[in-house]
């Protein structure tokens, strides 16, 4: 009975400091974060919507799945940067067909040696040499061939921008001066010239192509 | 390369003045918030029940931290199998099953955060404030108040107390996590982290299809998730996603945050060892040494510390940088220009540097975030990561990898001392046959958790199931995850499909002992520590304070790695190096 008194004087703390920090940190923080960023930058904390004429195609950080000819399109992504369109009988499936799995993140995870890895590269290659012939295949950017760690990565290299834009300028029927200006527009130096890569967002670029083709009116 | 001095050379600039500041908390000193923070923890104190002033010594202490921290754990458990009724559910995510609850209540109170299920389906956002980024400020606030008793242990603050648990648990929370995470999650936001508690969005694309975005108080939890050394993400991708790091700045932000505390730590344990030494010191004729500019700002002990430390890390952060800058020559045989580097499972925002600096960071850190996805890191590139997390000294998270480095220490005056024929001592105390079991059984623990394990898994049917990549790289899908469980770390090489009974109770057990055990263990050491004699130092002590030392350290930490792991690592990493590049 003594040593029960004295694990419940013991436990008393433990219990009232987990409810006092599970009330604080677990709720009070972020709700005041939620407070603080939706009054000092509110659209950052709504998940920076990109809007063409008014309506929401988009968030600036997310990337897109593009089919059209005349769009740029990214990298490869496992989880088909969650784009989804819904089928004759109701089903929500990805461009491709195949059925939509829900919100989700991340890359297939093939290990370097995996022979799937490989593959899919090897297809993805001739792919793109079939729609770009007259791009050599040692000229294809790395990044345009592998999947982002993500699934959502917005971005490609100028390179990977550079190497698409003969064709979308002959689907667009854009020049390539305009076309190059859009990429130029929405091309993201390293920060301070040091840290990080010099990338082109994608969806930016093919916003910039819609609007150049009048097709958001 | 300038990216990665620079990046360096500004950590160190901004670790001194944190490290001071983490100092004057542990060591109950004055600083400048106290006017309005020492009402804030006196009215936690009164409503809590807790009596400040007590003291307690390691065995109360180490009682205290399990006895919350089971507390904690099974509140957590009940929300995660409530969180289908409960409120703030607006995208609907069912109830988590038990065996998912299990691991997912040990890996956040342990500081791991290893992850089985996907934030975007697995969680309520609920569960994401209440459980998750509840339990990054608690689980941090653990480790660092364990730290903060091991250091006044050591260093010789009296011969019984080791201070009081709540009360380091409090000022921890109250001044370095809340405060620092304000300012951080905000910066964030401003950077395009979205806070918010909507639901996901969808929205009607360009081409006239629907995209759907995910959303949440993710800005709240990725501040803390690093600044904690956490590690866990609120999407399945982690820091990789344009979400949680859509930012190179962003990307330095979650590095420094996480960068910064263990670093401080050793600072604190270096200001804290020159205290315990001038209070000895006192009274005695010594001739004062004139101290210079490191050992001012890092204490001499602590300067020695960080110095091995940050050579490991060095030499690690060298070799993943190289082996990703390689590229896979399984896809240049394909015909795919690799001369950016090993770009599959890696943002093109960070590229190749940013990439293999934050798996290098996070794995050193304990942290387990991830920029990039470890699983498909090269072979070279992804035993860096695994043999950080085996070591479990490089920096370390939340003051682990501090108590990790100075049982090294332990062993490494103990290994010189019986080479010159000499009684060992560290700190002005003696190492005796106690303080070595001790330390002996604290270090066998983690390569036993990780290997054990990890032959348990290959061994069975239901472990083999996990694995999802062929030939030598599924071993090391296997003991990565064991590694980063031993090492509450979190990171994963992520193809492994975990989500089974068997991977959760495993990985579960392992977090646990990981982490409860070492705590358990390494306080014991100080316990006995603090009652000897100090004894006097002389021409025949091995100065523990020197670049000489740093160095012995380095190779005591290799050594005892190599016998270890090599074979582990040979199976793994370097077979499917040698058969990629063969």
């Amino acid at each position: 009975m003594e040593q029960f008194k004295r694990f419940l004087k013991a436990f008393r703390p433990a219990l009232t400091v987990t409810l006092v920090f599970m009330l604080v940190c677990g709720l009070g923080y972020p709700l005041l974060m939620n407070g603080l960023s939706g009054m000092l930058f509110p659209k950052q904390a709504n998940g920076n919507l990109v809007t063409v004429a008014g309506k929401p195609i988009g968030s600036k950080h997310v990337g897109q799945e593009f089919t059209a000819d005349f769009f740029m399109k990214g990298r490869p992504s496992s989880v088909h940067y969650n784009t989804y369109t819904v089928n004759e009988n109701g089903q929500k499936v990805y461009l491709d067909g195949s059925k939509f799995a829900g919100l989700a993140s991340g890359s297939s995870n093939y290990g370097p040696s995996n022979p799937a890895l490989a593959e899919r590269v090897e297809t993805d290659m001739a792919e793109f040499l079939a729609a770009h012939p007259d791009v050599k295949p040692e000229d294809i950017p790395t990044d345009l061939m592998t999947a982002s760690a993500s699934g959502l990565d917005p971005h490609i290299s100028p390179e990977a921008a550079a190497i698409q834009l003969p064709k979308i300028a002959e689907a667009s029927g854009l020049s390539m001066e305009v076309l190059e200006q859009i990429v130029q527009d929405n091309t993201t130096g390293k920060l301070l010239g040091i840290f990080g890569e010099e990338v082109v967002n994608v969806l930016g670029v093919n916003a910039g192509i819609a609007e150049a083709m009048g097709l958001t009116q | 390369m300038l990216a990665l001095i620079v990046t360096l050379l500004i950590y160190l600039v901004l670790v001194i003045p944190v490290g001071a500041y983490l100092y004057h908390i542990m060591a109950g000193k004055r600083t400048f918030a106290d006017p309005v923070l020492n009402r804030v923890d006196r009215a936690i104190y009164k409503v809590a029940g807790i009596h400040p002033e007590k003291q307690m010594d390691w065995k109360q202490y180490a009682g205290a931290l399990i006895l919350t921290n089971g507390v904690m754990m099974i509140l957590s458990y009940l929300i995660l199998r409530l969180q289908n009724v409960l409120f703030f559910n607006p995208n609907g995510i069912g109830a988590m099953t038990p065996d998912l609850s299990f691991n997912t209540m040990i890996s956040f109170m342990t500081n791991t955060n290893l992850q089985h299920y996907a934030g975007e389906s697995g969680l309520s956002y609920l569960s994401q404030m209440l459980v998750v980024t509840f339990m990054m400020f608690v689980s941090a606030g653990s480790g660092y108040a364990a730290c903060a008793a091991f250091i006044r242990g050591i260093t010789g603050h009296s011969k019984t107390s080791v201070g009081n648990f709540y009360v380091d648990f409090v000022r921890i929370i109250t001044r370095i996590l809340i405060p620092f995470s304000v300012v951080g999650g905000l910066l964030l936001v401003w950077q395009g982290v979205p806070q918010n508690l909507s639901g996901n969005i969808v929205v009607d694309t360009l081409e006239g299809t629907k995209q759907v975005i995910a959303s949440g108080p993710v800005a709240a939890l990725e501040i803390i998730k690093h600044l904690g050394t956490n590690g866990g993400g609120f999407l399945g991708a982690n820091s990789a996603t344009p979400i949680e790091n859509p930012t190179v700045l962003t990307n330095l932000i979650e590095m420094y945050s996480m960068m910064l505390l263990p670093g401080a730590c050793v600072i604190a344990f270096g200001k804290m060892a020159r205290d315990g030494y001038s209070r000895r010191m006192t009274g005695n004729a010594l001739p004062a040494h004139r101290e210079g500019l490191t050992a001012k700002f890092f204490g001499r002990e602590g300067r020695s510390i960080f110095l091995a430390m940050s050579i490991l890390f060095v030499i690690g952060l060298s070799l993943c940088c190289w082996a990703e800058r390689q590229g896979n020559p399984a896809l240049e045989a394909v015909g795919l220009n690799q001369s950016m580097g090993s770009m599959e499972g890696k943002e093109m925002r960070f590229g190749v540097t940013l990439s293999s600096l934050f798996t290098t960071v996070t794995t050193s850190f304990t942290t387990g975030s991830v920029n990039n996805m470890h699983d498909t890191l090269t072979p070279l590139g992804g035993l860096v990561p695994m043999l950080h997390m085996m070591l479990n000294v490089v920096f370390g998270g939340k003051g682990a990898g501090l108590m990790n480095m100075i049982l090294y220490a332990i062993l490494a005056v103990f290994i010189c001392g019986l080479m010159v024929g000499r009684t060992p001592e560290y700190l002005g105390r003696k190492i005796e046959g106690r303080e070595m079991k001790l330390t002996a059984l604290c270090m066998i623990i983690h390569p036993l958790l990780i290997l054990g394990f990890s032959a348990l898994a290959v061994g069975t049917a239901a472990g083999q199931a996990g694995i999802t990549n062929g030939g030598f790289h599924g071993f090391s899908q296997v003991l990565y995850e064991f590694a980063s469980s031993a090492a509450n770390n979190g990171s994963g090489f992520e193809g492994l499909a975990d989500n089974t009974l068997f991977w959760n109770v495993t990985t579960g057990l392992a977090m646990f002992f990981g982490r409860y055990l070492s705590i358990v263990i390494q306080l014991a050491i100080v316990g006995s520590l603090m009652k000897k004699k100090y004894v006097n130092e002389s021409a025949g002590t091995l100065r523990t304070s020197t670049v000489s030392f740093s160095v012995i350290l380095v190779f005591v930490v290799y050594i005892f790695a190599a016998l270890t792991f090599f074979p582990a690592l040979a199976l793994g990493p370097i077979a499917e190096h040698l058969t990629l590049w063969g």
